[in-house]
């Protein structure tokens, strides 16, 4: 080889602040930043119960946007999980009003395993609709969204879906509202959930194979990865995300209604943007998109806390915010 | 030749005492380039020697650190982005710019549509498109599709598109990497007919042949640096290739090692058909490097694809060591030791965003931990031995694979291959666009693979290539293999015959 390759090859200045990658930081950074403002805004606002409190409430998008990674890095898009919670809950509400089974405690164990097979079997659906049917993600999900919706608003003939046993909803309460060594349910579900997806997308060969398969999947072909089943089984994941985050929401309000869940699509795939994942795919971050569900808490609860903007404003902002992300994750990459 | 326009004609653009450094590390040192009206200029150099950064700094997409650029004499800054088309400079990418669902007509006028009274003014473009295609004696229709075009024809269009812009100065980067032999031949006479009219070529090209044939000047770059700048005709290839290295060349091809004929046949397939392949029939033994050789389009991608299982098949079957291999299926192709190398490293080799280390193993998780899981200390352990054994060098280990050298990927991706332990190994156009160095170390890579037992086949468009280094050579035309050449037979006019359809032999 050329002696150009050579002289290069002598370690150069800079190396270690050229490791730092922009856009892994960047979430974070604005967290801080927002952590800031929001101390300036109202004291109240940095002490731990507001703060426990933004976190629990950013529980559902949270756990979402973790599936949503998946899918985004893969290179696809998921539309339907607003709908989708709105459908799973209906039918994890109804199975628990049925009856069927007498022991609360049983029952609730058999509601929560089904709650997880009808995640999935919702993720399998769009994941075969868009690999095997062929069809963009975009239109497939745009479709089952639709469906989804439709079936919830049938079941609930149009009204709510409402939790009655008053046996049950003490017992699964805890779930939502309790505590584990003084930490909020909700929170330690994200980080057990984020924990457990980071590992595998970071840790795992099926994790190298979603990130393979969204920056190129010509490449991923001819390196012999089964590009369909690493697809379908992202959006399999993203259905038990939205499973799991069900199974918070219920004990939550206790009732599920046609318009349960809507617009929790662009809340998900903006904290996934925000986090830093690129919406082209390719590249997941699963740490990020917490953050950036949690950002998009700390934006709303500000907000409420500041007397500026009023609170009615919230969507119109959380809107703003993707574009804003987009636009600082294009100028990073272009830096670097 | 054109030695008239060469000598004493005006120089149109120069480069005096360039220097460019990305973030600390400089690539150019203070290079001088002058390029004449009506002059095809050779731009010669190894990979790295700094080629690709020069054009863009002539071409204004990339700034100069130091020193000026002069344009007709005056000096100038060069507008950013291929801005610098309002000054007649447009650059030739070696992929290209087209928008495939527009048709000829509308890629010329892209940006720029006539129109009157508000309307596009369909007839006038496709005239004056018409009026560009016969110019340049091409017969490519002008309300074609783009995506219906052959690649040679593409090419025709960006040239066109240049010439409708008023280009004067025209960088063409690899032009023929693509094309076959016809193909740049049809290229070439266009180019000869746009030099007589005085428009200045800078080609840049690892073709030592091709620029001997073509170019008026030629000027070395090494390491950076200005080495020399002479008219072609003082210089032959054999002095080119040391300007560019720096050191003589010892022999390019190792030397030949021809199995014994009771060697086991690994791999032997019987009458495979795909939409394209008819009826293809061959056998490899251990040890041996089979070449194929054929014109581009003759259906050797194609048949290699469907052996590799990456590819479904319509009939025939893959036997190896007498056991037969399900057809379109890439694991059990991989698992019974086939491995297939891509010619198109980057768009199908290699994750250009990702590092070495998710490159090389990519193909060969399975063996980095169980259940799935990975660990990075093997990882990162099979990244050392590959940099070791097939000489990968870069600055940093961490670099994404998109910022290695062609050289450098070529290698990374010969590696990724051989993680995957295959006992067959199809390597599809070894030594494309790498520089003339590291195509001697991956020769020898490839003959040290067979003499460890390996089965090796080799498709090539490279005559030479082929020929020094195989002891066979199946001849592809048309998506049938019309002969297998042995010893004596293998020579460029017998294989050429061969291709051209002008003889025709039952496939062994």
């Amino acid at each position: 080889m050329t002696a150009g390759e050579d002289a290069v090859e002598t370690k150069s200045r800079g190396r270690s602040w050229r490791d730092i990658d922009l856009r892994a930081v960047a979430p974070f950074a604005a967290l801080a930043l927002l952590l800031i403002v929001g101390a300036l805004v109202n004291p109240n606002f940095i002490g731990i119960n507001n703060l426990a409190n933004v976190a629990t409430r950013s529980a559902f998008i949270a756990i979402i946007a973790v599936g949503a990674t998946f899918v985004i890095s893969s290179g696809d898009l998921d539309l339907s999980v607003g709908s989708m919670v709105a459908f799973v809950a209906s039918i994890m509400i109804i199975f628990m009003n049925s009856g069927a089974i007498a022991d609360p405690g049983l029952m609730l164990a058999a509601a929560v395993v089904l709650t997880m097979v009808i995640g999935g079997a919702c993720g399998l659906a769009n994941g075969l609709i868009t690999t095997v049917g062929r069809i963009e993600p975009f239109i497939a999900t745009l479709g089952t969204m639709g469906i989804y919706r439709g079936l919830t608003t049938w079941l609930s003939q149009g009204g709510a879906i409402t939790l009655r046993e008053p046996e049950l909803q003490a017992l699964y309460r805890p779930a939502y509202f309790g505590y584990i060594l003084g930490v909020p349910v909700p929170i330690v579900v994200i980080l057990a959930v984020t924990a457990v997806a980071a590992f595998i997308l970071y840790r795992t060969r099926y994790g190298r194979h979603v990130v393979a398969v969204g920056s190129n999947s010509d490449v991923a072909r001819y390196s012999g990865i089964p590009v369909n089943r690493v697809r379908t089984i992202a959006f399999v994941i993203q259905g038990l995300c939205v499973a799991i985050a069900v199974l918070l929401y219920v004990p939550r309000l206790g009732s599920t209604s046609a318009t349960t869940g809507i617009l929790w699509e662009l809340q998900a795939i903006t904290a996934v943007v925000v986090g830093g994942t690129a919406l082209k795919g390719g590249a997941g971050r699963v740490w990020g998109t917490i953050c950036g569900a949690f950002i998009l808490e700390l934006v709303g609860n500000i907000m409420l806390l500041s007397n500026f903007i009023s609170e009615y404003l919230i969507g119109a902002i959380q809107g703003a915010i993707i574009i804003i992300a987009m636009l600082v994750q294009r100028s990073l990459v272009r830096k670097s | 030749m054109n030695p008239d326009a060469a000598d004493g004609a005006p120089v149109v653009l120069s480069a005096r005492r360039i220097s460019k450094s990305f973030s600390g590390v400089q690539v150019l040192f203070s290079v001088n380039f002058e390029l004449r009206a009506g002059e095809i200029h050779a731009l010669m150099g190894e990979n790295g020697a700094g080629k690709s950064t020069l054009v863009k700094i002539l071409s204004g997409f990339e700034q100069p650190t130091s020193g000026e650029i002069l344009l007709d004499g005056q000096p100038v800054k060069l507008p950013p982005n291929g801005q610098a088309e309002s000054l007649g400079i447009v650059i030739i990418h070696q992929e290209f710019n087209l928008a495939e669902h527009l048709t000829v007509t509308e890629s010329l006028f892209l940006g720029r549509e006539v129109t009157r009274y508000g309307m596009l003014d369909r007839k006038f473009m496709r005239g004056e498109t018409r009026r560009v295609l016969d110019q340049l004696g091409s017969h490519v229709d002008e309300n074609a599709m783009i995506s219906s075009l052959s690649i040679a024809d593409k090419q025709m269009v960006e040239i066109a598109k240049a010439i409708s812009r008023d280009a004067r100065i025209i960088f063409m980067d690899e032009p023929t990497a693509v094309l076959s032999r016809e193909e740049t031949n049809y290229l070439f006479r266009q180019v000869r007919k746009l030099r007589e009219k005085g428009t200045s070529f800078v080609f840049v090209s690892h073709k030592l042949d091709e620029v001997m044939e073509l170019t008026d000047r030629v000027t070395v770059l090494r390491d950076g640096q200005w080495i020399k700048t002479a008219p072609t005709s003082i210089l032959d290839g054999e002095s080119i290739a040391q300007l560019m290295v720096g050191r003589e060349l010892s022999s390019l091809y190792p030397s030949k090692q021809e199995p014994s004929i009771d060697e086991e046949v690994t791999l032997s397939v019987e009458g495979l058909t795909t939409h394209y392949v008819k009826d293809a029939s061959f056998e490899v033994r251990k040890g041996e490097i089979l070449g194929f050789s054929g014109l581009i389009g003759s259906g050797r991608t194609e048949l290699m694809e469907a052996v590799a299982g990456l590819r479904s098949r319509l009939s025939g079957e893959v036997l190896v060591r007498g056991e037969s291999v399900p057809g379109g299926d890439v694991h059990a192709a991989n698992r019974v030791g086939i491995a297939y190398m891509t010619k198109d490293r980057k768009h199908k080799g290699l994750l250009l965003n990702s590092r070495m280390t998710a490159n090389l193993t990519l193909q060969s998780l399975d063996r980095h931990g169980r259940y799935g899981y990975l660990n990075p200390k093997s990882e990162a352990e099979a990244l050392e031995r590959a940099r070791r054994r097939f000489d990968i060098r870069v600055r940093d280990g961490r670099v994404v694979a998109g910022r290695m050298s062609g050289g450098n990927q070529q290698k990374l991706l010969l590696a990724k291959v051989m993680e995957t332990e295959p006992d067959i190994i199809i390597i599809d156009e070894p030594t494309r666009g790498i520089d003339v160095g590291t195509k001697q170390q991956i020769y020898h890579f490839i003959s040290a693979l067979a003499r460890d037992g390996k089965s090796i086949i080799v498709v090539s468009s490279e005559m030479p290539e082929i020929i020094g280094l195989c002891t066979r050579v199946a001849v592809m035309r048309e998506g049938r293999i019309v002969g297998i050449l042995e010893g004596e037979e293998i020579s460029e006019q017998e294989i050429m015959r061969y291709s051209a359809g002008l003889k025709k032999k039952a496939a062994a």
